[in-house]
């Protein structure tokens, strides 16, 4: 039987077969990718530290914390503006570029303040978000700013075809930058044009970075993925207000937990007039505008 | 022994694309030109990003989504021959469906390459690719794209490779798998294209795209632009090989896209009339692509030139003597493709973006490494398509087989008249 070369053949065949299964198999599971919310516990820390790491040395910065944060229990987000008190004055937009580290070159908003006609009413089609007169606001026009919804049932969270965005206990939509592949899916299916892409190397000179990151939310995006408003995750889930609401000079911005019932934005919703933006695509946003007087 | 006959398939293979006359080496050369400039514009695009297209925050889908597009409809209507073919066993289309095949395979080659060009984040393609990524299966239908637009390459590469190694083995092919594989084939051919018109039409923020009407005349377009190319390849092939492709079959896949133009043309005006008279907020994009709103109006003469073609090719393709005259066979051809290529490129695109969801006009046009690129992804595409055909022909021709080695013969033997006798420009078909 040890005689035959067929079957001293077979056998060294089915030895080099397994030795090419194993190494396919090793090299298999040390490529397979996973996001961050995949990784146990231990191993996302080790990659958040490397992130940090990376950032304070791109940047030059000691000074960088990068945070993960979790939702807390019994908080779920929402957002509340009263148009009838905004002025158009964008200081909104310019805080969030800031808190958020959003490019400068090219520019990024995640907010965008649409001037409208009172004749009209609120009509996105003649709005003009590229406005620029010397004082607002002007007679006879009114402000819509805009930024993401936080949407129940998000149209852009659906589409993505590797789920490297999703919607967080706590309400907020979020994207995981080292998982996107930038094929700009959900920008085409946000009815709020919330979603920005990256087109060019994010430019962010380290002077203005601000240091206080969260590892979903503002710490600094590479080319080629989307981003958008988180309401400012690094902040809200300390307890503290978004940079737009704090920026506001005519208190438009109002923000809390839908979930508690004594929250500012529970008032609004229980008392004040209240629309939601193309309330028919059902989205059901987390965002609500109102009219406080 | 199997092992040894495949190594002279392959061997040989190589042998017969690298053997041609000074037109074919012209014609590779200038493609491989074109791959060539594609890849440097490609390389500018991966350095600088997507920032060097056209493509900004309201139109975030160009060039490269139209082209993509348009080919699966091209890879899909390879349908319109096998059905047919196999099913009906309508001889003269018979000995032709293996050509739709391998352009079906051409076409979703370019389509896989026109996706990945438009990515922002190449390096992770693989996020896509379970075990290594997470597809997010059934929830996206761009995930459902991917799994389809893959099957459907599977299946119509193992058909046409199978077919044509046992036409160079001279052995008879596997009926079984054959028969599986194209009776797979037809309904994913419909398939590709339902997922590629569902992924626009899933998105209710975009109301241009959110019309049911889409996936159908996605399929009817579909089995316009795909024969249409069909029909300039199977006249260079008879031109230019000994390979005997009856008139009769061309002027059937002519009748059958007057059909498919009639349901085409059709459905657009089903979808225009509900648009203009009931006067909605979203007649806003049928008006920016037709009219132009705003002072707005790059997309209008295209939009015009596409219906004018349509119409023509329409009109040239009804009626038996214009659809068996190759003159106007060939005009009526290059009409729907460059209709079809209008309607279902930048013209199905940009009026879905265009005003963007706040209302907001930009105005796209592709940039120069934009064209670049697409360019030479069509180039690879002509490449895969000319090489495939350069070693199927001779095989289905039984000249390059097992025993023989065709590129020792001359590629037109003298003694087939026939087939100088249809030049592909020419009134002589008839």
């Amino acid at each position: 039987m040890s005689g035959d070369p067929t079957d001293r053949r077979s056998f060294l065949r089915q030895v080099a077969g397994t030795a090419v299964g194993a190494v396919a198999t090793g090299l298999l599971s040390s490529c397979v990718g996973e996001r961050l919310r995949d990784l146990p516990w231990d191993e996302a820390r080790r990659r958040l530290a490397r992130l940090e790491a990376e950032t304070r040395a791109r940047f030059g910065r000691e000074d960088v914390t990068l945070s993960a944060q979790e939702a807390q229990p019994g908080v779920v987000f929402g957002y509340a503006l009263d148009l009838s008190r905004c002025i158009g004055c964008r200081r909104c937009v310019y805080a969030c570029v800031k808190e958020n580290n959003q490019s400068r070159t090219p520019q990024i908003h995640w907010i965008k303040v649409l001037q409208m006609d009172k004749r009209r009413g609120i009509d996105l089609v003649h709005a003009d978000a590229y406005y620029n007169p010397a004082f607002v606001p002007e007679d006879g026009r009114f402000y819509v700013p805009v930024q993401c919804q936080q949407c129940d049932n998000a149209p852009c969270t659906k589409v993505c075809p590797v789920r490297a965005t999703w919607q967080e206990p706590d309400g907020i939509v979020v994207v995981d930058y080292d998982w996107c592949i930038g094929c700009r899916y959900c920008m085409a299916a946000c009815p709020y044009g919330a979603r920005h892409f990256n087109w060019a190397e994010p430019g962010l000179p380290a002077g203005e970075l601000n240091p206080n990151l969260h590892v979903l939310g503002n710490r600094p995006r590479p080319m080629g993925v989307v981003e958008k408003c988180t309401f400012c995750i690094q902040r809200t889930r300390q307890g503290r207000y978004p940079a737009c609401v704090e920026a506001c000079p005519v208190g438009a911005r109002k923000f809390g937990n839908l979930l508690d019932p004594d929250s500012e934005v529970r008032y609004v919703i229980e008392h004040k007039r209240v629309l939601i933006l193309k309330e028919e695509l059902n989205t059901m946003p987390k965002f609500f505008y109102f009219y406080g007087t | 022994m199997r092992f040894h006959l495949f190594a002279r398939f392959f061997v040989g293979s190589a042998r017969v694309v690298t053997r041609g006359n000074a037109l074919y080496w012209g014609w590779v050369a200038f493609l491989l030109a074109l791959v060539a400039s594609g890849a440097l514009a490609y390389a500018d695009q991966l350095q600088a990003g997507l920032s060097v297209t056209a493509m900004r925050d309201p139109v975030s889908w160009g060039f490269y989504i139209g082209n993509f597009t348009f080919l699966v409809g091209v890879a899909a209507a390879a349908v319109v021959l096998v059905i047919p073919a196999y099913i009906y066993k309508w001889g003269p289309i018979r000995e032709i469906a293996i050509f739709g095949e391998l352009l079906a395979v051409s076409a979703i080659v370019m389509c896989l390459l026109f996706v990945f060009v438009d990515i922002g984040r190449p390096d992770r393609f693989w996020h896509l690719l379970p075990p290594f990524g997470i597809l997010n299966f059934p929830s996206s239908l761009l995930a459902w794209d991917v799994l389809v637009l893959n099957l459907y390459f599977v299946v119509n590469f193992v058909v046409v490779t199978h077919l044509v190694y046992c036409g160079f083995a001279r052995r008879d092919y596997n009926h079984k798998l054959v028969w599986t594989l194209v009776l797979l084939s037809v309904p994913m051919a419909v398939s590709i294209h339902t997922v590629t018109a569902f992924l626009y039409n899933g998105l209710a923020a975009r109301p241009y795209w959110n019309a049911s009407i889409l996936a159908p005349q996605f399929l009817a377009s579909a089995f316009c632009s795909g024969p249409a190319i069909l029909l300039f390849v199977l006249q260079l092939l008879r031109r230019f090989t000994s390979f005997r492709i009856r008139n009769e079959a061309i002027w059937k896949i002519a009748e059958l896209m007057a059909y498919a133009m009639f349901l085409n043309l059709f459905l657009h005006g089903a979808e225009i009339f509900k648009e203009y008279y009931s006067d909605t907020h979203h007649l806003l994009h049928t008006r920016y692509l037709y009219e132009g709103v705003g002072g707005h109006h790059a997309l209008q003469p295209y939009a015009w030139a596409a219906v004018v073609l349509n119409v023509t090719a329409f009109i040239l393709f009804i009626i038996p003597r214009t659809r068996r005259n190759f003159v106007t066979l060939n005009l009526g051809c290059a009409a729907i493709y460059l209709g079809v290529y209008i309607e279902k490129g930048m013209g199905l695109i940009l009026p879905g973006l265009t005003p963007d969801t706040l209302g907001e006009i930009y105005s796209y046009s592709p940039t120069l490494t934009e064209i670049r690129v697409a360019a030479g992804i069509f180039a690879v595409g002509f490449l895969v398509f000319t090489l495939m055909l350069k070693v199927a022909v001779p095989i289905a021709l039984g000249r390059f087989h097992v025993d023989a080695d065709p590129a020792r013969e001359p590629v037109r033997p003298p003694s087939e008249p026939e087939a100088e006798a249809v030049p592909p420009a020419t009134a002589a078909g008839t």
